[in-house]
This record gives C-alpha cells, sequence and structure tokens, in this order.
C-alpha cells in the first residue's frame, strides 16, 4: 500500500473510532433515565398514594456525581430512592405526600403560587387547606403543565432548626404538604419545578433544573 | 449539421413550463399553504407564501431544466476525459445574471417592507415602539414567558393572569411579548404570530383572529430542556364566550391575582424573597 493509502486508512480508522466514542456516550447518556417507581395503592381511600421527599442537596449516597444538587426523592417499598419517574393509574385519583427539607427561593412569577388542578382546588401544609402560597415563600413547585396541575411547596423557614444539609433528610425541619389529582387517559407527562431554585447557577435554572432526574421528571400514566 | 442555439432552445423550454407550471402552483399549492386563514394576519402569510413560491417557480425550473437539459446534451462521451474549453468573461450573461438577481431581490425587499408595513408588522414581534400600528380598539394581553410555560395577562380585565390563552373573534389583539428568565419565542401558528420573547423587552404583536377555533401555541427558541414541552392549545372564541370566560379566570384566580405585582410591559426576571 502507498504512502498516500496508508494515511488516509489511518486517517479513516481514526474518524470511525472517535464516531464511535461520541456514539457511546451519547447513547449512555440518552438511555440514562431513572427507574420508574410506581405508586402504591392506597389503602384506606381509593387510588393510589405517591409519596416525595425535596431535599436541598441530594448528597453523594444518592448521586455521587452531582451530591450538591437539589433534588426530588421517591419512597419506595418504605425506602426512599432517588428517581423522577413516577408511574401512576389511569383514571384515578392521586394521593401525593410531599416532605419538603429545602429552604424557600421564592417565585419569579407570582401567579404560580396559586394551587391548580387539584382535587378541590387546594394542598394542605401541615395539616391546614390552602388555596396557594405567599410566592415568597415558595421553596419548589410540583407541576405537571400538560395535566393543568400546579402545587406549590412552602420552604423550611430560615429560623427553622436542624436544618438538613444533605439528603437523607428524615428527622430534619420540614414541611408536610399533601394534595389529590385525578388523572385521564394513558399518558406520559412531564412535570418540573418552576422554582428558580438550583443554587449557584445562572437565573437559578442550571444544573439540576436542565437534567432529568433531579427536579423534573416524567409522570406515566398507565 | 452545426451545433444547435442551446441558450434560445433552453429559454424556449422554460419559458413554456414556467407559464404552464407557475399559475398551476399558484391557485393549486397556494390555497394549502400555512398558516391557514385563522387570522388576518394568517392569511396576510398564505398571500405571501403564494407570491414567494409563484417567484420560486421559475427559478426552480431554470436550475431543474439547465440540470436536465446538460444531462442530455453536454454529457461527455463514454471513455472520454476531456474538459471544457476555460470561458473567461461573458458580459451578456453577467450583466442578464445581475440585473435578474438584482431585481428579484430588490423586488423581495420592497415586497416585505410593504407588506409588514401594510399589515400591521404582519404578525411579528415589532419591537416596544411598533412603527406600524392598526387604527381602533385593541385588546392588550401580556404573553409571559418562561421555563416552560407561557401565562398570560389581561390589564384591562384586572390584571388577572391565566394558564391558557383565548381570543374574541373580530377584535385586534395587542401582545405583550416578554420573558421572565431566559430566551423564548412565543409562536401562536395558526395565527400567524411568531414573537421574541426576551427578559426586559417588551415585544408587541397585533393579532386580528377571524375564525372561530382552536390554535397551537409553541415555544419557537430552544430555552432549555423542557422546550419541546413548552407547547399549549389556545381558543378563538365569540366576544360574549371571551367575556364568560375572562370572567371565570377572574374569579378562579383571584388569589393569585393579589398577589401579583401591579402591570409593567417587563418585569425584573428576580425570584421574590421571603422578607425582600
Amino acid at each position: 500500500m502507498s504512502l498516500l493509502g496508508r494515511k488516509l486508512l489511518a486517517v479513516g480508522a481514526a474518524v470511525i473510532a472517535v464516531g464511535l466514542l461520541i456514539a457511546l456516550y451519547i447513547s449512555s447518556w440518552a438511555t440514562s433515565f431513572p427507574a420508574s417507581v410506581a405508586a402504591t395503592p392506597a389503602p384506606r381511600q381509593s387510588g393510589a398514594n405517591l409519596t416525595l421527599m425535596t431535599v436541598a442537596a441530594i448528597g453523594p449516597k444518592y448521586s455521587p456525581s452531582h451530591p450538591e444538587w437539589v433534588s426530588y426523592l421517591v419512597r419506595r417499598n418504605g425506602k426512599w430512592v432517588h428517581s423522577t419517574d413516577y408511574s401512576v393509574p389511569a383514571h384515578s385519583l392521586v394521593h401525593v405526600t410531599v416532605y419538603q427539607y429545602d429552604g424557600d427561593s421564592g417565585l419569579r412569577n407570582p401567579f404560580l403560587s396559586q394551587v391548580q388542578g387539584t382535587v378541590g382546588g387546594t394542598e394542605t401544609i401541615d395539616g391546614k387547606s390552602v388555596r396557594g402560597i405567599p410566592p415568597e415563600e415558595a421553596s419548589h413547585t410540583f407541576a405537571i403543565p400538560e395535566l393543568g396541575i400546579l402545587v406549590p411547596l412552602p420552604g423550611v423557614p430560615e429560623e427553622a432548626k436542624n436544618q438538613c444539609e444533605f439528603a437523607p433528610c428524615e428527622g430534619a425541619a420540614h414541611r408536610t404538604i399533601t394534595f389529590t389529582f385525578r388523572t385521564g387517559g394513558k399518558g406520559r407527562y412531564h412535570w418540573q419545578c418552576f422554582v428558580p431554585c438550583a443554587a449557584g447557577w445562572i437565573n437559578g435554572f442550571g444544573g439540576p433544573m436542565q437534567t432529568l432526574g433531579y427536579m423534573d421528571g416524567f409522570i406515566d400514566v398507565t | 449539421m452545426g451545433e444547435p442555439n442551446h441558450a434560445r432552445r433552453l429559454t424556449l423550454i422554460w419559458l413554456i413550463a414556467t407559464l404552464i407550471a407557475t399559475p398551476l402552483v399558484v391557485v393549486l399549492v397556494g390555497p394549502i399553504l400555512p398558516p391557514g386563514h385563522a387570522s388576518e394576519q394568517a392569511s396576510g402569510h398564505v398571500t405571501d407564501n403564494t407570491v414567494l413560491l409563484g417567484m420560486a417557480t421559475p427559478v426552480l425550473l431554470l436550475v431543474v431544466i439547465y440540470l436536465a437539459y446538460a444531462i442530455v446534451y453536454f454529457r461527455q462521451p463514454r471513455g472520454a476525459a476531456l474538459e471544457g474549453p476555460p470561458i473567461r468573461g461573458n458580459t451578456r450573461i453577467q450583466t442578464v445574471w445581475l440585473v435578474v438577481t438584482s431585481s428579484l431581490v430588490l423586488v423581495l425587499a420592497v415586497y416585505g417592507t410593504v407588506r409588514l408595513l401594510a399589515d400591521n408588522g404582519a404578525g411579528s414581534g415589532s419591537g416596544p415602539k411598533p412603527v406600524a400600528k392598526p387604527p381602533g380598539p385593541k385588546l392588550p394581553v401580556q404573553v409571559i414567558a418562561q421555563q416552560w410555560a407561557f401565562t398570560y395577562r389581561f390589564p384591562t380585565y384586572g390584571g388577572v393572569e391565566t394558564p391558557h390563552l383565548e381570543l374574541p373573534r373580530g377584535q385586534m389583539i395587542e401582545l405583550h411579548v416578554t420573558s421572565l428568565d431566559v430566551i423564548h419565542s412565543f409562536w401562536a401558528i395558526q395565527l400567524g404570530v411568531k414573537a421574541d420573547a426576551n427578559p426586559q423587552v417588551d415585544n408587541v404583536v397585533f393579532v386580528k383572529p377571524a375564525h372561530l377555533g382552536r390554535f397551537e401555541v409553541r415555544c419557537a427558541e430552544l430555552c432549555g430542556i423542557w422546550h419541546g414541552q413548552m407547547f399549549d392549545y389556545g381558543h378563538v372564541v365569540s366576544p360574549a364566550a371571551f367575556r364568560t370566560w375572562i370572567h371565570q379566570q377572574q374569579v378562579q384566580f383571584a388569589p393569585a391575582t393579589k398577589q401579583l405585582p401591579p402591570y409593567k410591559t417587563t418585569y425584573l426576571p428576580e425570584p421574590v424573597r421571603r422578607g425582600e
């Protein structure tokens, strides 16, 4: 083989190798979804239960790559797991409980401080039923825009003792929020937080707000 | 037998094809071009798209016919490896080329400018101080973009904000498009409306819905991980249905309305914080 032929072969092989590496990286990234967690049947009422936790920092136990990122967790079989892909039954009530361990960030749009799309248009915060919260007290929202559902989650006051540093947070100061929504037909819907809660990122909307598995995910209605 | 006059032959073929194809394209394809006739501005877009398609058809035919002609008549003989004779300069061809292309570009520029002015911005964002404003009363509606949803505020209805958009038929709407975080773009497809939504910028668009029905709203600017999910459906309804709807929204969102800042054309993209 001529020198030119050998050079072309080497360049071609290098291009193919780099292409394969890029394809491997992209396919690995595109398929690394968190495991879906199914809501559990509600024993004393119709529908299903979904129990979530929000934390200011997910911690190294659940996310070694981004331990400082704000995140949701979900309870499965009595244990907290790091997933934002939830499976709920179609045409039924979903009773959601959120244990909120993060402080407030405030809403950029105060309109989103009103509860929307839940049964009765309300949520309960530490046992008290409300139709909304002061926008400056919002820590996160649980919103499924396609289904018209939006629930603002108030933050733990700064002056509260025993603040959670990173997950797991059980036992630390928190707010307990409950609400119920009714699902329609089958489908996959995205849910997200509307609060710019990604501390340290431009406009609070980088990192965990732009990465699947932290402050957003999917609701699979099955 | 001498070489035929290729230029004359090509011109004749192109001319016949143009005379046949252009009216057919305008008559048959024009009416089905997007975005339809849901608003006056959308109808204007259909007209513009038809005119552009009509102007593009002869150009496309010229390219395709010349290509086909060259394949048939200027094909290199099998086995030959000859290069054509070098051509250096042809004043007539160069002049024709410059005149035709310059004329096309100038005509398009003039046409576009006239249409933009005549159609009050033609459904596009015209900035905070539009050059062309439609006469008569207008319903102001603020479009607020945020990652990842549009919300809508009605300053003449107590400043109520809504998660969906309904518009009255036959009423000139003055949309004020802005953003609370990053760059978005408000695209009401069937209404023929598209306007950048930039933080701290008031981008004004005029649109007059013409028919009852549903229209699709999408973000047309890559704005983050859920950009593709930033869509919704709006409705054009009768004026009476609109009044009923907006009253329902005022009642339903009364708690949120109390929390809203006074209506402004732009908002500082800073979240409200406890104690501030």
